[in-house]
């Protein structure tokens, strides 16, 4: 069986559970510039680049991962958010975007099949990529409305490096999270048809787009409803919103995209909203109560967390959904799916 | 529930705008050509609004390099929402064209074209990329031996491509075969069946090829009659009007240049038929087809010219002359030209606007005087003379030019808490129309604000308004704080709730300076200038306290109707028979609409009240042809069809809506409510009429209508979202007019929701009235049993029963209605309030409460008595 073929039976069964943030628990090992650098001997500080702890201090990761998999998680994601040239190069570390990826990769697996061959229960490594700081559909610059910073071709070679080195690493799947500029994801599921092509064989997508405003928008401008038409093509086995806000904000969004994508819906809220301190306070319980109710009105097939989140809020969504029947796949009308910033849809 | 997200939008024919492709448009390519990307990328724009529901970008032009103005122009319309909104359509004929074009295009786009003239290979491989880059194609009828021209032909190639796609995984839904529209009526006897081989084409790949779309650019079919207009629009219209039954649902064209089928010249109708469906073959020594369209055709020639010139012989005049034409009439389509050659006659600026626009204005402010012309002119006037202003200002600033001082300089918001601004922005109109410079605030603007502008700006005059009783108190807040200020300027007070008792006993002792009731836009000019004027003020300021003195006295004088107490009035409680109550609903709980159609809605307009915003008095549809103001509201008519139109066609507007049903019973005067799933009971106070009345009436609560044994009461939320856009483009193009109408419409909108839903709610949801049967007339007169009186209104006057009601209806999130701190709906074009389904309920007025009742109320309320009072202030003595 296929790793796509293995997550569908899964999720076909119950509610499957995917992590929760690596930044928060990082933060918690209050680590120095010392402990980031390692000796990797690198020109410039570490101090924040968290991807490169997988080669500088990979008991870091390894610890939060297991962690979430002591917390119920079916799926782990590699701790590679900005493990991509574009980001790396803030720190004078982009030729070790493989190193990195590949090293995150490998924990990831490792734990993954650690805690499956415990107890039976498949678990799967998601290869996340971020959307990287810059982007293909918006200007940086107010007056020239026409100019970008980077462009495609550019973009699909960052992502097939990081992707490739994912997937070596023993990825199941390439999560393209994050997104705010869909362009930039379409960039993604190109680099990822090119790994395929390189590879002979499927690389699954997972597809997770973030809101930058409450009515439903990612930062290019589009809704969720857009998205969807705009990324359907990568045939994602998932499909979703992580990041944005909290739970309590997403929720209408998390239905729309709910009632039309015919793909696994996997949602990883923020822990509420940032308080005055830029700190997550929403508790466990509240979060998992919020994510319960989708899952109550059998909106989603994977949950988990993102900013702010922890492994206490993890074993609390999977207690909340535990034995809830997983959402039904809707099969829609065969319909034409266009898209500007606003989806366009046509009978066919 | 309805799923609006699968249901196809709009009609099922999709018009891709043509006017941004070289190829097709001369102008645009022009633009091209000059490096003018600026023009056009408005080209894009007005496209977009103009109804092209997708964007044709094509760049083929021999002097460009067309990927790089390929992907120029897509990154320049990426950074407008208003055109990127909307799917691209890349078309070129260079395959590495199309691929530089989709790094650019986020969304999905549509790629025009790809085909097998280079064999299947090739088209394979352009196939797999569009698919990689998401993306839909069109697919020309094409082959290795060249364009499909035969039915046979067209058929078999689309089959052929149809069966390569499909088979390497490329969705039937995103292929748009183009089988190829040629020019008929050439004289070549070869040609004569292109149309309908065409036609007869498209039905047959549509049933080989299921779920295919069919497009085609319709320019080429009439290509023997270039410079013919009027023939080749009739040529595409009646070409449509067979196409599209076959199974056409997308062409490239230009939507504003067809014809409606049934208003085509008869004669033209079916010469153009006969051409296209190739019907009459010549017999010997007879007319075939094309010679009679191409002798008709010579009939039409130049004739849409000289009708055009005959409407436009006014372009003759001199300028000054065509200027007040332009602004008596509200035509805006030669202002800004005129307004520059004005300028360069005049030595500086600004005589352009103390000179000719002002005496058109004048002449305008005349006519609207002595009554000979209507608010909906004025407004379309003023528009013409915003954009006549707005041209010059650029040179009056470059010039640092000090103009006169208008007539006065007034400041006006809509106070804080309300959002209603309908009347607010016609009189501001107006007064700016008549030489005043207006400040307008907008809406839910705080006293502090509005006095800070006021003196920042040195204001002459202050003017409020306000739509919902709960501004009436916030008027006297400025008012009070105008005084604690020492303000002594005007202050002018207007809009539907206030009037002048309200304003002689309220406000007007709140302040010291004059203070002024405003009845309506037609009166604010002679307001405002008597109120500036040397000679007239005093004498006017005098006048109108006296008047207001007057109000007092009689008020103060006056025997007020008698109240009963509490307890009497409800010993005297309207009772009606409680076995006639509605049986509980067939469908309880919640329901909610995420995208009502707004097609059907406008089915139950009531267009009376439409006219009176627009200060237009009359019944709807007699108003039509009163002998005064009739033809004026034809006119308002009219374009608020059009407007109509687009936001139907272009869904400019969603209509969002829930109603609900809960048990209860009647306990004294309050309902209690008992929410089953949340365990948990809510309780609705209502209040009663405490006014002694005759014999025979009882003093009315909405209470009475409940059975205290068991009973059901529903409560609905309905709104009309999506108008922001849409009112900030017309703002951008000083646009008045279109935004007053805009939010005129979007009213009767909210209005005609809550009564379709009132009627499902009648019929199928609460299914007391199964069976109902009313035109929609009757509905609305309202002419059916039940009644859905809302917070705020007479009879249910608190309006901090919303927060409840909205609890109730989770209206926030399902209907997207927000309450502001005066219980003001947002968005603006809301309606909600409660259902009562008793066949004796009716509406009527609570009117003025003794205090008894206030505290009693209070309390019931579970609120503070001074809160409570400060709601209820307009029914206390």
């Amino acid at each position: 069986m296929s790793a796509r073929e293995k997550l569908l039976a899964e999720a076909a069964k119950r509610i499957l559970i995917t992590d929760g943030a690596f930044g928060t628990e990082i933060q918690n090992w209050k680590l120095s510039e010392a402990d980031y650098a390692g000796s990797l001997g690198l020109a410039k500080d570490q101090k924040g680049n968290n991807d490169i702890l997988a080669l500088s201090k990979p008991e870091v990761p390894e610890v939060i991962t297991r962690a979430y998999l002591d917390a119920g998680s079916d799926i782990v994601s590699t701790n590679t958010f900005s493990a991509n040239k574009i980001s790396q190069a803030d720190y004078g570390a982009e030729h070790l975007v493989r190193e990195i990826n590949l090293a995150s990769a490998q924990i990831a697996r490792r734990l993954a099949d650690e805690y499956a061959a415990k107890d039976g229960r498949p678990r799967f490594v998601a290869g996340a990529i971020g959307p990287t700081n810059k982007t293909l559909s918006l200007s940086p610059d107010v007056n020239d409305p026409g100019y970008r910073e980077i462009d495609w071709d550019f973009l699909v070679e960052v992502y097939r490096e990081q992707g490739a080195a994912l997937i070596e690493g023993g990825a199941d799947f390439i999560l393209i999270e994050t997104v705010f500029d869909t362009l930039n994801a379409k960039a993604g599921v190109m680099a990822v048809r090119k790994l395929e092509a390189d590879l002979g064989r499927e690389v699954p997508i997972m597809m997770s787009m973030t809101l930058t405003d409450l009515s439903g928008r990612n930062l290019s401008g589009h809704t969720v409803e857009a998205f969807w038409c705009a990324v359907r093509h990568a045939r994602p086995l998932t499909i979703g919103l992580n990041c944005s806000f909290g739970a309590a904000q997403l929720r209408p969004h998390v239905r729309t995209l709910s009632q039309i994508a015919d793909t696994l819906i996997m949602v990883y809220p923020n822990a509420g909203l940032p308080n005055e301190l830029g700190e997550y306070d929403e508790m466990p319980e509240t979060t998992a109560g919020l994510v319960g109710e989708w899952a109550q009105h059998g909106q989603v097939n994977i949950l988990g967390g993102c900013c702010g989140s922890t492994p206490a809020h993890i074993a609390a969504m999977a207690k909340a959904v535990a034995g809830l029947p997983p959402r039904a796949l809707p099969v829609p009308n065969t319909v034409t799916r266009l898209a500007g910033l606003e989806p366009f849809v046509m009978a066919a | 529930m309805t799923d609006t997200a699968t249901r196809p939008s709009g009609s099922s024919f999709v018009n891709v705008g043509e006017r941004t492709n070289v190829t097709g448009s001369a102008a645009f390519k022009k633009l091209i050509l000059a490096g003018d990307y600026t023009r056009a990328v408005e080209v894009a724009r007005q496209q977009v609004e103009n109804g092209a529901q997708i964007i044709d970008v094509n760049m083929d032009e021999g002097l460009l390099d067309a990927v790089e103005a390929m992907t120029t122009f897509l990154k320049l319309i990426a950074a407008e929402p208003d055109i990127a909104r909307v799917p691209v359509m890349i078309d070129s004929s260079k395959f590495e064209v199309i691929e530089a074009g989709l790094k650019c295009v986020s969304g999905k786009p549509i790629v025009n074209s790809i085909s097998m003239k280079e064999g299947e290979d090739a088209f394979l491989h352009h196939a797999r990329l569009c698919m990689d880059y998401g993306a839909a194609v069109v697919v020309m009828a094409f082959d290795e031996k060249g364009q499909a021209d035969t039915k046979a032909r067209k058929v078999k190639i689309c089959a052929r491509a149809y069966k390569l796609l499909t088979g390497i995984g490329f969705p039937a839904e995103d292929i748009i075969f183009d089988p190829n529209v040629f020019a008929v009526a050439t004289g070549i006897e070869e040609h004569d069946r292109y149309a309908l081989d065409f036609i007869e084409a498209v039905r047959e790949i549509k049933a080989a090829c299921p779920h295919v779309h069919i497009s085609g650019g319709l320019s080429n079919l009439s290509f023997s009659f270039r410079g013919n207009e009027i023939v080749r629009r009739a040529m595409h219209s009646v070409f449509l009007f067979h196409a599209i039954p076959a199974g056409m649902d997308m062409a490239i064209v230009n939507a504003g240049q067809l014809d409606i089928y049934d208003q085509i010249d008869p004669k033209l109708r079916d010469a153009c038929e006969d051409v296209i469906l190739n019907r009459t073959h010549a017999k010997e020594g007879e007319e075939t087809a094309t010679e009679r369209l191409i002798a008709l055709a010579e009939s039409y020639k130049g004739k849409d010219v000289i009708a055009e010139k005959a409407a436009e012989e006014w372009r003759g005049w001199d300028v000054v002359r065509r200027l007040e034409h332009a602004l008596v009439k509200g035509i805006d389509a030669y202002v800004v030209d005129d307004t520059e050659e004005a300028r360069l006659l005049h030595a500086r600026p600004i005589e352009v606007i103390e000179g000719p626009l002002m005496a058109g204005m004048n002449t305008v402010g005349d006519l609207f005087g002595s009554g000979k012309m209507f608010l909906p002119q004025v407004v379309k006037s003023a528009r013409v003379m915003k954009k006549a202003v707005a041209h010059l200002i650029p040179f009056i600033e470059a010039a640092k030019e000090v103009g006169a001082r208008p007539k006065g300089k007034i400041v006006m918001a809509t106070v804080k808490g309300d959002v209603h601004d309908i009347g607010k922005n016609i009189v501001g109109v107006v007064l700016q129309c008549n030489g005043y410079e207006v400040i307008d605030l907008g809406v839910m603007v705080p006293w502090s604000k509005i006095l800070e502008v006021a003196k920042t700006e040195d204001a002459d005059i202050i003017g409020l308004s306000g739509l919902i009783t709960p501004s009436l108190d916030e008027m006297v807040t400025v008012a009070e704080e105008m005084k604690r200020a020492a303000f002594k300027i005007p202050l002018l007070i207007g809009g539907a709730t206030t009037s002048k008792v309200h304003t002689a006993l309220r406000i007007d002792p709140a302040y010291d300076g004059p203070v002024i009731y405003v009845l309506d836009a037609s009166r604010a000019v002679g307001v405002a200038s008597q109120l500036l004027s040397d000679t007239q003020a005093d004498p006017f300021i005098a006048a109108t306290a006296a008047d207001y003195q007057h109000v007092r006295d009689v008020r103060a004088g006056k025997e007020q109707s008698v109240l009963l107490n509490l307890a009497d009035a409800r010993a005297n409680a309207f009772q009606p028979d409680m076995s006639d109550k509605a049986p509980p609903p067939e469908q309880p709980g919640l329901h909610s609409f995420p995208a009502w159609d707004l097609a059907d809605l406008v089915d139950v307009f009531d267009w009376t009240p439409f006219f009176r915003a627009w200060e237009l008095a009359g019944t709807f549809p007699a108003i039509l042809d009163d002998e005064v103001v009739g033809e004026s509201a034809r006119s308002l008519y009219a374009d608020a069809k059009a407007m109509l139109k687009r936001i139907l066609d272009e869904k400019w507007l969603t209509a969002k809506g829930v109603a609900g049903f809960w048990p209860c019973h009647r306990n004294e005067d309050d309902v209690e409510l008992y929410l089953p799933d949340e365990e948990r009971h809510v309780r609705l106070p209502f209040l009663r009429q405490q006014i002694r009345k005759s014999r025979t009436r009882a003093n009315f609560c909405l209470a009475d209508f409940i059975d205290p044994a068991g009973d059901w009461i529903g409560g609905f939320a309905v709104g009309i979202h999506g108008i922001e856009p849409h009112l900030e483009r017309f703002r951008a193009d000083h646009d008045d007019y279109s935004d007053i109408l805009l939010k005129a419409l979007a009213d009767r909108f909210a209005e005609a929701f809550a009564e379709r839903l009132h009627q499902h709610v009648r019929t199928t949801l609460w299914a007391y009235a199964p069976g109902e049967q009313l035109t929609n007339e009757a509905l609305v007169r309202e002419q059916y049993r039940g009644i859905r009186p809302a917070p705020g209104y007479p009879a249910c006057p608190d309006h901090s029963l919303k927060p409840i009601l909205f609890d109730l209806l989770n209206a926030t999130e399902n209907a997207g209605i927000t309450l502001t701190e005066s219980q003001a709906m947002l968005p603006t074009a809301a309606v909600s309030g409660f259902y009562f389904a008793h066949p004796e309920s009716q509406y009527f007025g609570v009117a003025r409460i003794g205090r008894d009742q206030v505290e009693d109320y209070a309390a019931r309320r579970g609120a503070d008595l001074a809160t409570t009072e400060r709601w209820l202030r307009p029914n206390l003595d």
